[in-house]
């Protein structure tokens, strides 16, 4: 069976990054890159007790996957995997994993930010924070915009 | 018959997930189905009106007008913020 190169994974479940990064090794791969996404304690100086996350079900694959193949297009990338919790997740539990394989490390690098900078500002995901003193969403940050502007091309 | 769901925030100030409504000639663009939602009074007006409004016509952001056809699946959502 041929192992599809680019996998996207959206998943109540937690997820075990030695098995993921495993799995995305191959021979020819000199460097894999590895981004994983935590529950953090406080957010904006309030502190939370647990972070709620929704998606479009088929939009969102759909849109990490257009993420990673356009990542592919335009760096040199042997294999990439993206895997998204939703549903209730507790303080310190892992959230998402983004994980490039390349022949080199640059393009790892690189493809693994860019990946992740979409995915923040194009794949429809919603955060919701509970915490001591009620819920809210999360509003979108404009630093996270800034950060996927900078990979526009001219 | 045209679906509209709706997402996060703006579910929530629906209280409504998904919308099934028969097809009707009003529903042929977005901006005439958003502004026929909008007239189902409070707080659909105001939901819908909030700016940075994103909207989705088959699973696909659309940032103008855009025609729509029965069948097609609409969603209204705010600014995704996941990762």
């Amino acid at each position: 069976m041929v192992r599809d190169r680019f996998a996207v994974s959206i998943q109540t479940e937690p997820f075990v990054t030695e098995a993921l990064q495993k799995a995305l090794h191959e021979r020819e791969a000199g460097a894999i890159v590895t981004f994983t996404g935590y529950v953090r304690a406080c957010n904006d100086g309030a502190a939370i007790t647990a972070l709620e996350l929704e998606h479009y079900p088929g939009m969102t694959e759909n849109s990490l996957r257009a993420i990673l193949d356009e990542a592919a297009q335009r760096w040199s990338v042997l294999a990439a995997t993206v895997v998204h919790r939703v549903g209730l997740l507790a303080v310190g539990e892992p959230v998402v994993w983004v994980g490039v394989s390349s022949a080199h490390r640059g393009d790892a690098f690189t493809a693994c930010e860019y990946v992740m900078d979409y995915l923040k500002t194009e794949a429809p995901f919603w955060k919701k924070e509970h915490g001591d003193t009620g819920s809210r969403w999360l509003e979108a940050r404009a630093s996270d915009s800034e950060r996927a502007r900078r990979w526009q091309l001219p | 018959m045209i679906r509209v769901r709706f997402f996060a925030r703006v579910r929530e100030q629906l209280d409504c997930e998904l919308l099934e409504l028969p097809w009707e000639p009003r529903y042929g663009t977005l901006d005439g189905l958003q502004a026929a939602l909008e007239q189902r009074g409070e707080p659909w007006g105001d939901v819908l009106r909030q700016p940075n409004l994103i909207r989705a016509v088959n699973q696909a952001v659309v940032s103008t007008n855009a025609i729509l056809q029965a069948g097609d699946e609409v969603a209204f959502y705010p600014p995704v913020t996941g990762g």
